[in-house]
């Protein structure tokens, strides 16, 4: 699926990365808790998360994740908007809770890890 | 590769926002440096939750960075209160972790098992009321 997809099933607002709506994710992965997604060993995921922090945009940062979305309203700081731009991580916020997200998202073929 | 790199960051107990930056400019160095991508993810996740750890719980703490042509060595070292017991630190689960810490996406008691979970090797050794020393080693061969 493509972030312009995205954008368009969730009625999403784009932060950063606009210039790459085209960017293509396969799974995505859903979770507040930051230790579960550096377990993840897979590439190419969509985070979906409600947790707007530095450590979200971190912890993407290590495990090459290059696309997140916040669920449920949350909103990015300037500062976290800087820090994905710096490491070319893709940013969308929503207004949809995490639940509503992910089935939305799954219903139209975006695959979970496990 | 035939290059050497050797560094050193400064981390701060309680910084939450700047967590991460040291992981961060030793990814920048192994991606410069051509190292094998899946590589870098299992270094950089294992030296960022180890940063997150000395954020968490230490005063103060430092990370040394060396890469020669056989193996990435990351040292993290902290002045803090130490780990009681090791062997429990390392089970899945286990953690003292405050509600500040859960509150920025940590503190289940997965940041130690994941370390060892990533690194070809890690060492762990503390002193209670002293701080901390881990040692994450990666081979490159």
């Amino acid at each position: 699926m493509q972030v312009k997809d995205i954008i368009r099933i969730l009625d999403a607002r784009i932060l950063c990365g606009g210039e790459r709506l085209d960017y293509t994710i396969e799974l995505a992965f859903a979770s507040d808790l930051m230790s579960d997604v550096l377990t993840l060993s897979n590439d190419n995921v969509l985070l979906i998360t409600g947790l707007a922090n530095m450590q979200t945009i971190r912890t993407a940062e290590m495990s090459d994740i290059n696309c997140i979305i916040f669920a449920r309203n949350k909103k990015a700081s300037a500062e976290m908007i800087e820090l994905a731009r710096e490491s070319d991580i893709i940013l969308m916020e929503c207004r949809y809770s995490l639940y509503k997200t992910c089935g939305l998202l799954y219903a139209e073929g975006v695959k979970p890890i496990f | 590769m035939g290059e050497k790199i050797a560094d050193q960051y400064s981390v701060t107990g309680g910084d939450f926002s700047r967590a991460g930056y040291a992981s961060s400019q030793i990814k920048k160095s192994l991606k410069k440096l051509g190292v094998d991508m899946a590589i870098i993810k299992r270094t950089v996740v294992a030296t960022y939750e180890g940063e997150v750890n000395i954020v968490a719980h230490a005063w103060s703490g430092k990370i040394v960075f060396a890469v020669d042509d056989e193996k990435i060595r990351i040292v993290l070292e902290d002045e803090g209160p130490g780990i009681e017991d090791i062997e429990q630190a390392m089970e899945e689960g286990f953690s003292t972790a405050t509600s500040e810490i859960r509150e920025m996406g940590f503190g289940a008691g997965m940041g130690l098992p994941n370390m060892k979970k990533n690194a070809d090797h890690l060492h762990v050794e503390s002193e209670v009321g002293k701080g901390t020393r881990v040692e994450i080693t990666m081979h490159l061969n």
